[in-house]
């Protein structure tokens, strides 16, 4: 009976093709949505996870200033000093490495070429918080970060950009506009991060000559720490703001004038985001489910109404109200079930293309496509039962003689 | 086996009160063939849908082998018509842009029969009505003799002990109704019981008995030599 009512469903939809097609478009939309939010959302964030893995999920990011929004407020607060990165190091015994890191852009000129990036000023330390080897030459000496020597170790991108594919740029002399630089290392390729920055496209230099030379001050305004293996992040960064604290003279009740940041945090930044958008676009959905619900229930008032004599009929061989309200319920249910199929696999289409375009990591979740293949088929059950209900309750003397 | 004492059938209500049968009583043995005739608005398909339990009288009592069809919920009318009663109408009442054999199985849907089983008994029954090469045929691809016998097939494909006929020739021509008569008489001579209604005499002598109903009251009753 059910089975029948299955076949029935189809050949009636098969009948009105298009009018059906076009009934289902509100589910297929709706639960595309769904699929492709859900899907794409899940894949970012893994992304995100990953490539902040990658980072260092064991990375500290101390910054002087509360926050780093575009307030500007660390600029009126108080730098951070070389003697506060010397400290760090010898005092707090979870730190596995640390260095400051002062930004800037500038260009770099070898022999007719040119090509501008990012310099930083950096200790060795850099290094492996950044956990970034060296693909040739070898890091800064002691001597020449005391001094502040002109030196410097290459990324990827630079080198492609200035120098020939047959030529060792170790040895050589760079131009930083108006100083030049012994090229004394070169990295490894890290490819882009994230939010698709190339991070291979900097020149490291001693912080000491940053400052000299290309800041003209000793501020800082970023120190990096790795803290060691099995030490709870939160442990190092407590220890960290008691030192800062105590260095910075804040008495206690007043609240920091720095922070100490972890990726993780960031992280859980993100994923509030992500959640949040979600929630939004679950919003939106819903929404077009309902309207793709209301839009199957007034196709299917409409076909109960032009099928009256064919209910009449099949009352008259002897069909019971039940029989006729299970049909005509199983017709909406496959109408709004063949929608929510179409729309899960332009859901996955969508997600397979967003997931490539923008090189986030494909996940395809099987329970939110089975979530929402039950979820269409219940839209049509909700949506169905009052014209279902419309044509079980004809009367069969009336149904036969509507005209 | 059927048994109506002073059916009414009423509609509206006050000033407006239609009163389309007067009080019918009427006795109909099984396996009897019974005509039912009279002018044009005197009840004639009123009293048919009445018997075939399409709809309901206002007053009166309707026996069935002692059962009280009056008592019965919609549910159990609907099983009194699946397994007893088969109905032919004038225009056809086929399922549209339905083949035949689909049309004659959807009885067999509702007994609750398996595909195999449905569609041979189908394909017999549509064979005892002479259109077993029509089968694939859509309603609109025969003409209205054949499609009447499509839906005699139909009537006639639970095996039903009452066939219920509201004018079967109607929409046929002369040599078409006499065709769907005989077979029709077929049945009956198998001990199926057939009401019918007609406005034709020479269709009416198939009948062993002929009702004559006038303005919603039976006006005389014959009886023809088998
Ligand atoms: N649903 C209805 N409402 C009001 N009057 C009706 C209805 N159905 C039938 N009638 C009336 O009942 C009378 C008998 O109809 P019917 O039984 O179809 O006559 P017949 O079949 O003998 O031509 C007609 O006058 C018709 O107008
Ligand atoms: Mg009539």
């Amino acid at each position: 009976m059910l089975f029948n009512a299955f076949l029935q469903a189809l050949r009636e939809i098969r009948r009105n093709l298009m009018r059906s097609l076009l009934t289902a478009t509100g589910i297929v939309i709706g639960i595309a949505s769904v699929i492709a939010m859900v899907n794409i959302g899940k894949g970012a964030s893994e992304s995100i996870t990953q490539s902040i893995s990658q980072l260092g999920s064991n990375t500290l990011y101390i910054i002087p200033g509360q926050e780093r929004g575009p307030g500007s407020q660390s600029v009126m607060v108080k730098a951070f000093k070389m003697k506060d990165v010397e400290v760090l190091k010898e005092s707090i015994t979870t730190l596995k490495a640390i260095s400051p890191s002062e930004s800037t852009t500038m260009t770099v000129l070898y022999k007719d070429k040119n090509h501008q990036c990012s310099i930083r000023g950096i200790d060795n330390g850099y290094f492996d918080v950044q956990n970034w080897a060296l693909k040739a030459g070898r890091n800064f000496e002691n001597s020449e970060l005391r001094t502040g020597q002109n030196v410097c170790v290459l990324g990827q991108t630079v080198i492609k950009e200035l120098f020939a594919s047959d030529e060792s740029p170790i040895g050589k002399k760079v131009r930083l506009e108006n100083f030049s630089c012994d090229v004394v290392g070169v990295l490894e390729a890290k490819g882009a991060n994230t939010f698709g920055m190339d991070q291979d496209d900097l020149v490291l230099v001693p912080i000491k000559m940053f400052q000299r030379r290309i800041s003209g001050n000793d501020n800082l305004h970023l120190i990096m720490a790795a803290v060691k293996e099995n030490i709870p992040l939160e442990e190092a960064k407590l220890q960290i703001q008691r030192l800062m604290r105590e260095r910075r003279h804040i008495k206690t009740g007043e609240e920091d004038n720095f922070s100490v940041r972890s990726m993780t945090a960031l992280l859980d930044t993100i994923t509030q985001i992500t959640s949040m958008l979600t929630v939004m676009l679950g919003a939106v959905a819903a929404i077009s489910l309902v309207v793709g619900g209301i839009g199957i229930m007034n196709i299917m008032l409409v076909s109960v109404t032009e099928r009256t004599r064919e209910i009449g009929i099949r009352m008259a061989v002897g069909a019971m109200a039940q029989d006729i309200l299970v049909q005509f319920l199983i017709e909406a249910v496959v109408l709004s079930g063949i929608g929510g199929i179409v729309g899960i696999i332009m859901g996955m289409a969508i997600t397979v293309g967003v997931s490539v375009a923008m090189d986030i990591t494909l996940v395809i979740d099987p329970s939110i496509t089975m979530i929402a293949l039950l979820f269409s088929m219940l839209i049509g059950i909700v949506f169905g039962i009052i014209p279902a209900r419309k044509a079980a309750n004809m009367n069969p003397i009336d149904a036969l003689r509507y005209e | 086996m059927i048994r109506l004492e002073k059916v009414t059938k009423f509609y509206g209500r006050g000033e407006g009160e239609t009163r389309v049968l007067k009080g019918i009583d009427l006795e109909i043995k099984s396996g009897e063939f019974v005509a039912i005739m009279g002018p044009s608005g005197s009840g004639k398909s009123t009293l048919l849908n009445i018997l075939g339990a399409l709809d309901v009288p206002s007053g009166g009592n309707y026996y069935f082998s002692d059962t009280d069809i009056r008592a019965l919920t919609k549910e159990q009318l609907a099983l009194f018509r699946r397994y007893i009663l088969g109905f032919v109408f004038q225009g056809f009442n086929l399922l549209k842009k339905t083949s035949a054999l689909e049309n004659v199985e959807m009885p067999l849907i509702y007994l609750g029969m398996k595909a195999k089983a449905r569609k041979q008994q189908a394909i017999e029954a549509l064979t005892s009505v002479g259109l077993e090469d029509r089968i694939a045929y859509e309603p609109g691809q025969l003409s209205g003799g054949q499609q009447q016998r499509v839906a005699i097939a139909r009537a006639m494909v639970t095996h039903p002990k009452v066939l219920i006929a509201d004018e079967p020739t109607g929409n046929l021509d002369t040599k078409r109704g006499h065709e769907i008569m005989q077979l029709i008489k077929n049945f009956n001579a198998e001990g199926i019981t057939v009401i019918m209604v007609t406005h034709e005499k020479d269709i009416a002598a198939y009948a062993s008995r002929t009702i004559y109903l006038r303005d919603g009251m039976i006006e005389k009753e014959s009886n023809h030599a088998v």
